[in-house]
C-alpha cells in the first residue's frame, strides 16, 4: 500500500452531493481483471461526450465538466459534497481516482465501504465539517487554482493564508497511511490468536465446520 | 448487560484487536464473484498466500454473463472482455481448489440469492462479499457485510476482517402493510424518509409486526437495500420462519446440529432492554406503491404523487441534487409519475429475483398483454433453481405469453454489464435496487418499484398504479 504523509497539490472543486461510485468508474470498466489502467476513466460519463468502453481511444472531452478546466489539469486533491463514494463497493473507483492522481478527497461525510477502500489503497480521505468544506469551495473556485496542504501527520489541510483545519481520522488507518504497511501482513502477526479463536468457534459451533455438499 | 443481535454476533465473532488497535472479526461464509475477487487472487499468488479455510468459500458468477442461450459455456460469451472475467475466475476457483458453481451448473445465479438458497446463509453468522449487496443475508439474523477487493484478499489470506463496530439503528416498521404493497415499497420509503446516508456508520436492525409477518424473500429484499440508506449492514430477527426456510437445504446443518443450531439462533435475538444508539419510526400503514423519479434511491415518491421542484427542498445540496436530478431523467416538476411513459421493464436483481417476486409479477401479468411502445421487457430469475421453480409453476409461459423475455440467471441490467441495457435516453421501470447516472446503460433512465408495480408497468406501457391490476 502507498503510504501518504504529506501531500500539498491542487484542489479541484467537484460540486455534487452523493457521488456515487457507479459515477467514479462506470460499470463497463469493471469487466477489467487487472489492477491498473482506471485513471484513464475515471468519471467517464462526466468527463466525456462519448460513451466509454475499454481501451477506446479519441475521447471527446466534455468542456462542462470539471476536471477537464485547464486550471484543475493536474489537481491531486477532490473537493466534494456529502457522501461521497456512495453504492456499489467497487474498490476500482478507489483505483481510478489514485491512478488519475489524485492522492486525497475532502468531503464532508464518505460512505463507509470506500471510506475503507481508501484507507486500504493509501488515499487519504478527509471528512471536513460542511461550513468549512464550502469555504474551500469558495476558495477553489476562484480564477486562479488554489494550492492545498494536507498534512496527516498533524492531521491538518492548510490552504493559502487562512487558518489551518484540523480533521479527524481513527489512530489505527492513520498509523497503517503513515507507513504504507501490508493490512494482510499485519493481521497475520495475530495467526495464533486467530487460530485459537478458530478453535474455541468450532467447539462452540460446530455447524459452521462441518463439511459442504 | 442487554444486548442487540448485531452486539452478539460482533462479541461471538470478535477475535481480538491488532497492535494498530483495529478490531479483528472472524469470517465464517466469504461469497465471491467475477468481478470484485480476480485482483484479490492476483495478490494472494503474488505473496505467495494461501486461502485460510477453503470450506469457508463459494463462488458463482453473475455479473458479466449473458442472459441469453448458454448452452456453449464461458465459450459463447461474445465480450472478449467479459469471457476472460469468467475465465479467470474459472481458473482461480480451480487453482486455489474453491467450490464454484459456474456458468453451466443449475445452481449458478446471483450471488445474494444463491447463498440463501443453498443454506449457505445461516443465522449468527458473519458474511462477507466483494459486492455491496451483501447486506440482503441480514434477512437470516446474519452480520453480513459488502466489502472491497483488498478486504476480499484478507479475508481469503486470515479469515478476518478488519472492523469497526458499527452503531446500533432499530428501524421499526408500524403496519399493517396493505396488499397493494410489498417489501420494495417499504424499503424505498424508508430511503426517502431517512437519505441515502441516514444509516451511515450503523448496522439497522429491522423491528416490528410487519417484519415479522413478511417472508424471508421479502426480508431479503428490505436487507439487501439497507446500504442504499448507507448502513454498514441490515439485520432482521430470527424466527420460526427463518428456521423453516433453512431446513434441509443442502448446505444446512443435519440431523444432531441441526436442532443444536437452531436452539443456539433462537435465543440471539436483540434482548428486549437492548438500547439502540437510534430509532426511526416507519409507519407503512397508509403507503401508495412507491416508484423512484430521480438519480439516486433517496429521491422517491408514492404512485399518486407529482414529480417534485428543486424549489421543494429547503436544504441546498439536496435542491442541487433535484435540480440535476429533473435535468438527467428529463421530468417536470408538477408532473404525475403514473403519467411517465416507459421504454423498457426490467425484473430481476438481487433485490427482486426470488420466486416471491416473479409469482408477483405473473400475477399481475396473467392474461394481459405487455403494450406495444415497451421495446424489452425482460424477467431474469436470481438463479438457475429460481428458474426453475418459476417453470415447474408455470409462471415462464405466463409471462412469455403476456410478451415478457424469459432469461437465464444472473445481475442482467440491473448495472448493464452485459448486453441487457439501456440505451441513451431510454426509460425503464426496474424492480432493481440502483437508479444511479447512467447504472442500467449510458444516459439511461431508471424508475425503481417493486415486481408488482413492474408487471403492471410493462402493461400499461407507462409507470403504473399497480392498485388498478389487483
Amino acid at each position: 500500500m502507498q503510504s501518504f504523509r504529506n501531500h500539498e497539490g491542487v484542489v479541484v472543486p467537484l460540486d455534487r452531493a452523493n457521488v456515487d461510485t457507479d459515477q467514479i468508474i462506470p460499470k463497463q470498466f469493471l469487466k477489467s481483471v487487472k489492477r491498473t489502467g482506471f485513471g484513464e476513466n475515471l468519471f467517464d460519463a462526466w468527463r466525456f461526450l462519448d460513451e466509454g468502453e475499454i481501451g477506446k481511444t479519441n475521447r471527446q472531452e466534455n468542456p462542462q465538466f470539471v476536471l477537464n478546466d485547464s486550471r484543475y489539469r493536474n489537481a491531486s486533491i477532490l473537493l466534494a459534497r456529502r457522501n461521497f463514494g456512495c453504492g456499489s463497493s467497487r474498490e476500482h473507483a478507489v483505483w481510478a481516482l489514485m491512478q488519475y492522481g489524485i492522492r486525497c478527497v475532502i468531503a464532508p461525510s464518505f460512505a463507509d465501504i470506500f471510506y475503507n477502500n481508501c484507507v486500504n489503497n493509501g488515499l487519504l480521505p478527509v471528512p471536513l465539517p460542511e461550513e468549512k468544506v464550502a469555504q474551500i469551495f469558495v476558495a477553489a473556485s476562484s480564477s486562479e487554482p488554489l494550492t492545498a496542504n494536507v498534512d496527516l501527520e498533524n492531521q491538518r489541510v492548510t490552504y493559502e493564508n487562512t487558518e489551518s483545519i484540523s480533521f479527524s481520522i481513527d489512530s489505527g488507518s492513520r498509523k497503517r497511511l503513515l507507513e504504507g504497511m501490508d493490512e494482510i501482513g499485519l493481521t497475520l502477526r495475530e495467526t495464533d490468536k486467530i487460530r485459537k479463536f478458530e478453535r474455541q468457534h468450532q467447539r462452540t459451533m460446530p455447524w459452521l465446520f462441518t463439511d459442504n455438499p | 448487560m442487554p444486548r442487540t443481535l448485531y452486539d452478539k454476533i460482533w462479541d461471538s465473532h470478535h477475535v481480538g484487536t491488532r497492535e494498530d488497535g483495529l478490531d479483528l472479526l472472524y469470517i465464517d461464509r466469504h461469497l465471491l464473484h467475477e468481478v470484485t475477487s480476480p485482483q484479490a487472487f492476483e495478490g494472494l499468488t503474488l505473496a505467495s498466500r494461501k486461502p485460510w479455510r477453503l470450506d469457508a468459500n463459494l463462488a458463482t458468477v453473475d455479473h458479466s454473463i449473458p442472459t441469453t442461450d448458454r448452452s456453449e459455456g464461458v465459450k459463447g460469451i461474445a465480450d472478449p472482455i467479459a469471457r476472460e472475467q469468467v475465465e479467470v475466475l474459472n481458473t482461480n476457483c480451480d487453482s486455489f481448489n474453491i467450490r464454484y458453481f459456474d456458468m453451466l451448473d443449475h445452481r449458478q445465479g446471483i450471488v445474494h440469492v444463491v447463498g440463501p438458497e443453498q443454506g449457505a446463509t445461516l443465522p449468527g453468522m458473519t458474511i462477507v462479499c466483494g459486492d455491496s449487496h451483501t447486506s440482503t443475508h441480514g434477512a437470516f439474523g446474519a452480520l453480513a457485510h459488502g466489502i472491497g477487493t483488498s478486504e476480499v484478499e484478507h479475508v481469503l489470506a486470515t479469515q478476518c476482517l478488519v472492523q469497526q463496530k458499527s452503531r446500533n439503528m432499530c428501524v421499526h416498521i408500524q403496519g399493517p402493510l396493505n396488499e397493494s404493497c410489498s417489501a420494495k415499497d417499504i424499503v424505498l420509503a424508508l430511503i426517502r424518509q431517512i437519505g441515502t446516508a441516514g444509516a451511515t456508520g450503523h448496522t439497522i436492525e429491522y423491528c416490528g409486526d410487519v417484519v415479522s409477518s413478511l417472508s424471508l424473500e421479502g426480508r431479503m429484499t428490505i436487507c439487501n437495500m439497507s446500504i442504499e440508506a448507507g448502513a454498514r449492514a441490515g439485520l432482521m430477527g430470527i424466527d420460526e420462519r427463518t428456521v423453516v426456510y433453512l431446513e434441509s437445504r443442502p448446505f444446512a446443518p443435519k440431523g444432531g446440529l441441526w436442532h443444536e443450531a437452531v436452539d443456539y439462533w433462537l435465543q440471539l435475538n436483540t434482548d428486549s432492554d437492548a438500547n439502540f444508539d437510534t430509532t426511526v419510526e416507519l409507519d407503512v400503514t397508509e403507503l401508495a406503491p412507491q416508484v423512484s423519479w430521480g438519480t439516486n434511491p433517496e429521491l422517491v415518491i408514492g404512485i399518486d404523487e407529482v414529480v417534485p421542484s428543486s424549489d421543494d427542498f429547503s436544504d441546498e445540496a439536496k435542491s442541487e441534487t433535484v435540480g440535476r436530478a429533473l435535468e438527467y431523467m428529463d421530468l417536470t416538476p408538477g408532473t404525475p409519475i403514473s403519467e411517465v411513459i416507459l421504454d423498457k421493464v426490467f425484473i430481476g436483481s438481487c433485490t427482486n429475483a426470488r420466486i416471491e417476486d416473479l409469482r408477483q409479477a405473473a400475477s399481475i401479468a396473467r392474461g394481459r398483454k405487455v403494450a406495444s411502445n415497451i421495446k424489452n421487457a425482460f424477467v431474469v430469475p436470481g438463479s438457475g433453481l429460481v428458474k426453475k421453480q418459476a417453470e415447474q409453476e408455470g409462471l415462464d409461459e405466463v409471462f412469455k405469453q403476456a410478451g415478457f423475455e424469459w432469461r437465464e440467471p444472473g445481475c442482467s441490467m440491473c448495472l448493464a454489464m452485459n448486453n441487457d441495457r439501456l440505451y441513451p435516453g431510454e426509460r425503464c421501470a426496474s424492480t432493481s435496487n440502483r437508479n444511479f447516472e447512467g447504472r442500467q446503460g449510458h444516459m439511461g433512465r431508471t424508475h425503481l418499484v417493486s415486481p408488482a408495480t413492474a408487471a403492471a408497468s410493462a402493461i400499461a406501457g407507462k409507470i403504473a398504479d399497480v392498485r388498478e391490476y389487483l
